[in-house]
C-alpha cells in the first residue's frame, strides 16, 4: 500500500500551486500541469512533422531545461515524449507517412480507412487505444517499479554488468536487422562513448593528441545528428509529396466509435501485455507495434479484411505501441537500462541533473520519483484530450510545404547540438553523425542500439571494470553466484534467440511434415 | 570508380556502398584499437586500464565488421542504393547545411539561419521573395527572442547582433 500513499503525495507535487515567472509576467498556477500541456502540445507536433522525432525532439530541448527544477524539467521532456506518440498516429491515418517508425503498421489499416471517410473513426479509435496501452503501462510500472528497484538494490557491480549483458544481447538476438549489423551499430555506440576522459582513473584515452575529443563524444549530438539530420536526408531522397485526407472529427463521432470499441476488449489486453513485455525488454515500441498488429491478424475473426480498413488493425498496434513506449521506463528508472532510445536520451537528463537512475533513485529522490509516475497518468489523460480537440489544428501543420519545414528544423537542431557543451564542434560532429546515420539507414544498420551504447557506455564500462577489480582480473564473477549466473544466462538465451527459435521450429516442424 | 554492373547508370551499387561503408568502419575500428593499446590495455594497480574496455569494443567491431564485408560480397549485384535524382535531392541538402555551418563562426547561427531558410525556399520551394523575405527572417528572429532573452541561452552570434548590443 506504500505505493498508492507514495503516489499520491506524487499527485500533490504535480497539481501544486508555484508562483512562477513564465515570459516574464509573475503568475501563481499549478505549473507542473502548464508544463505538462505545452510539453504534450510540443511532442504532438513533434511527431506530427517528419524529421523531428522523440528522441531529438527531447535531445534538442533537453539543454532549455537545466535551469528548472528536475521534477518540472523531466515532466516537460516525458510529456514531449507521451505527445509524440500521439502524434504519430495523426500522420499514418491521414497521410499513410508514418510520423514516426512505431506508426508505420498504423498506417496498414488506418489510411485505408482515411481513404473510406472514416478517418474519424479510425483517429478516435488510434487516440483511446493510445491511452488505454499506455494507462496499463502505467498502471503496471506503478505496481512493478519499487518491487524491481527493490530486488536491484542487492546488485553489485556484476549483477549490474549482467543486466547491461542481458539488455544488448536482447537487442541482437531480437532485432529484426542481421545480428552482425545490431552488433556493429552496438559496438560503434560503445567505442564512441569511450573517448576522451576516462572517468574511473582521469586519463586521457583515444584523443590522438587532439584538444577537441577531451570531452568525448556527446550521445544528444548523435541522438540529434543520426535522428534529426539523418530523417531530413532520407525525406529528401524520397521526395515527400503530403496528400493528405480531410479528418472530421466531433463528439458524435467520438461517441460512436467509443460504442464500437469495448467488443474488442482481447485485443486491448493482448496488445498491452506485448507491449509492456516489448517495452521493459529493450525491443522498443517498433516491434512491439507490429508484433501486435501481425498476433491481431491471425486470431482476429476479421483477419482477411486486415489491411482494407479493419478497426482492430488500428487498435492493436497503436495499443502495443504506447504501452512500449511507456514500459520503456520502467527498467530506466529501476534498473537504469533505458528500453528506448527516447527513454535513454531521458536517462541523460537524469544523469545531467545528478539523479542517478536506478534503484537508490526510489529511496534517495521520492518525490521526484513519485512526481513523475503520477505525471504520466495525468499527462496520459491530458494528451487524450489535446488529440482528440485539435486534429483539424495539427493536419494544418503538415500542410506546411517540406521547403519551410526542413531549414526550420535543421535551424532546431544546430541550435540544440551548439546549446548541449557551447561548442561549435558539436555542430560540426551533428552533421558527422547526419550522414552517418543517413548511410546507416540505408545499409540496414539499426540506430537504437548505437545510441543506446552511448549513453550507457560508460556506466557499463565501470559496472564490468568494478567486477573485475573485485574479482582480481577473473572472468568467473559473472558467473560466481545464482543471481548473476541466471541474469548471464538469460542473456545468452536472448543473444542466440534466433537460432535456439529456428532448432525449436525444425525439431516441431520435422514430425509434422513426416506425417 | 565506374561501376560495373548493368544498374550502374542508374545510381550506385547498393553492394558497393555497403561494402565501402563497412570497409570504413573497420578503419574507426583500427584506430580505436590503436587508442586504446597507447592507452594502456593490461593490468595496472587501478585494475584494468583505461584502454581495456575501448581495447576489447574495438576488436569486437573489427570482428563484426569481417562478417559484416563478407555478406555484403555475397549480396545482389543488380540492387541500387538510390538512384542518382535521389542522390542528387540529397546532395541538394547536404551542400547547404555544410556552408551553413561553416558559416555560423563567422556571422552568427541567427544570420546563417536567415540565409538558409531563405535559400531552401527559393531553390526548393520556389516561393516568391516577399514570402521567402517574411518568413526567412521571422523564425530565426523568434528563436533570437526566446533564447537570448526568455531562456538566456547564448548563442553564437556574430557583427550583426554585435551592433545592437548583442
Amino acid at each position: 500500500m506504500a505505493e498508492f500513499v507514495n503516489l499520491f503525495h506524487g499527485f500533490a507535487t504535480v497539481l501544486a500551486f508555484q508562483d512562477v515567472n513564465v515570459f516574464g509576467m509573475q503568475m501563481y498556477l499549478p505549473f507542473n500541469v502548464f508544463i505538462m500541456v505545452v510539453g504534450i502540445v510540443l511532442g504532438v507536433i513533434i511527431g506530427v512533422l517528419p524529421g523531428l522525432g522523440g528522441a531529438n525532439g527531447v535531445a534538442i530541448l533537453l539543454p532549455l531545461t537545466f535551469s528548472m527544477q528536475p521534477t518540472s524539467a523531466i515532466i516537460l521532456l516525458s510529456c514531449i515524449y507521451w505527445g509524440a506518440l500521439f502524434g504519430g498516429a495523426i500522420t499514418s491515418i491521414l497521410f499513410n507517412i508514418p510520423g514516426e517508425p512505431w506508426s508505420v503498421a498504423t498506417t496498414f489499416d488506418g489510411y485505408p480507412m482515411a481513404q473510406q471517410g472514416r478517418a474519424g473513426e479510425a483517429l478516435t479509435a488510434a487516440f483511446t487505444s493510445s491511452f488505454i496501452g499506455a494507462f496499463f503501462a502505467v498502471v503496471m510500472i506503478t505496481l512493478l517499479a519499487p518491487l524491481v528497484a527493490a530486488f536491484a538494490l542487492r546488485f553489485g557491480a556484476a549483477e549490474k554488468f549482467a543486466v547491461y549483458f542481458l539488455a544488448f544481447a536482447s537487442f541482437i538476438g531480437l532485432s529484426k536487422e542481421p545480428p552482425f549489423k545490431t552488433l556493429a551499430a552496438m559496438l560503434i555506440g560503445f567505442a564512441l562513448a569511450t573517448f576522451g576522459t576516462d572517468h574511473m582513473t582521469g586519463s586521457l584515452r583515444l584523443t590522438f593528441g587532439s584538444e577537441l575529443l577531451i570531452p568525448g563524444f556527446d550521445f544528444l549530438i548523435a541522438v540529434i545528428g543520426l535522428f534529426g539530420i539523418g530523417e531530413i536526408l532520407l525525406t529528401m531522397e524520397e521526395g515527400l509529396k503530403f496528400k493528405g485526407k480531410e479528418a472530421k472529427i466531433n463528439l458524435r463521432i467520438v461517441l460512436d466509435t467509443w460504442k464500437k470499441l469495448p467488443q474488442y476488449w482481447w485485443t486491448y489486453l493482448r496488445s498491452c501485455i506485448i507491449g509492456c513485455w516489448m517495452g521493459i525488454t529493450p525491443a522498443g515500441a517498433t516491434p512491439a507495434s507490429f508484433m501486435s498488429y501481425g498476433i491481431a491478424k491471425r486470431v482476429s475473426k476479421n483477419g482477411k479484411n486486415f489491411g482494407n480498413g479493419e478497426i482492430e488493425g488500428v487498435i492493436a498496434p497503436e495499443t502495443a505501441a504506447h504501452a512500449a513506449g511507456k514500459a520503456a521506463l520502467l527498467p530506466m528508472l529501476a534498473l537504469g537500462v533505458p528500453g528506448s532510445p527516447t527513454a535513454a536520451v531521458l536517462l541523460g537528463g537524469l544523469l545531467i541533473w545528478n539523479l542517478q537512475p536506478g534503484p537508490m533513485l526510489f529511496i534517495e529522490n521520492k518525490e521526484f520519483v513519485w512526481g513523475l509516475i503520477a505525471s504520466m497518468y495525468l499527462g496520459n489523460v491530458v494528451g487524450l484530450i489535446i488529440v482528440l480537440t485539435c486534429v483539424p489544428m495539427l493536419a494544418a501543420i503538415l500542410r506546411i510545404p517540406f521547403g519551410i519545414i526542413a531549414p526550420v528544423i535543421l535551424m532546431f537542431c544546430a541550435v540544440g547540438a551548439y546549446t548541449v557543451r557551447n561548442s561549435f564542434f558539436d555542430v560540426v560532429m551533428m552533421l558527422v553523425f547526419g550522414i552517418l546515420g543517413y548511410v546507416l539507414k540505408k545499409t540496414n544498420y539499426p540506430l537504437a542500439p548505437l545510441v543506446l551504447a552511448m549513453v550507457l557506455g560508460d556506466r557499463a564500462e565501470e559496472a564490468f571494470r568494478q567486477a573485475l577489480v573485485g574479482s582480481s582480473g577473473s572472468m568467473g564473477v559473472f558467473f560466481s553466484n545464482a543471481l548473476v549466473s541466471s541474469i548471464m544466462a538469460l542473456g545468452f538465451i536472448a543473444l542466440f534467440w534466433s537460432v535456439i527459435s529456428a532448432a525449436i521450429s525444425r525439431i516441431r516442424g520435422v514430425p509434422a511434415t513426416a506425417s | 570508380m565506374s561501376g560495373d554492373g548493368n544498374a550502374a547508370d542508374q545510381g550506385p551499387a547498393h553492394r558497393y556502398i555497403e561494402l565501402v561503408f563497412a570497409g570504413l568502419m573497420g578503419l574507426f575500428a583500427i584506430a580505436v584499437v590503436y587508442g586504446a593499446w597507447r592507452a594502456g590495455i593490461g593490468w595496472g594497480f587501478e585494475g584494468p586500464k583505461a584502454g581495456f574496455f575501448p581495447f576489447i569494443m574495438g576488436a569486437g567491431l573489427i570482428g563484426a565488421t569481417a562478417v559484416n564485408i563478407w555478406h555484403g560480397l555475397q549480396g545482389s549485384k543488380s540492387k541500387i542504393f538510390a538512384d542518382w535524382d535521389q542522390l542528387k535531392q540529397v546532395g541538394a541538402v547536404t551542400l547547404p547545411i555544410v556552408v551553413y555551418i561553416a558559416l555560423i563562426p563567422y556571422i552568427g547561427i541567427y544570420v546563417a539561419s536567415v540565409l538558409l531558410i531563405g535559400y531552401f525556399m527559393m531553390k526548393i520551394s520556389d516561393y516568391g521573395p516577399v514570402r521567402t523575405l517574411i518568413i526567412s527572417i521571422a523564425v530565426p528572429f523568434i528563436t533570437f527572442l526566446v533564447f537570448e532573452r526568455w531562456f538566456l541561452v547564448a548563442l553564437p552570434k556574430g557583427p550583426l547582433e554585435a551592433m545592437f548590443g548583442y
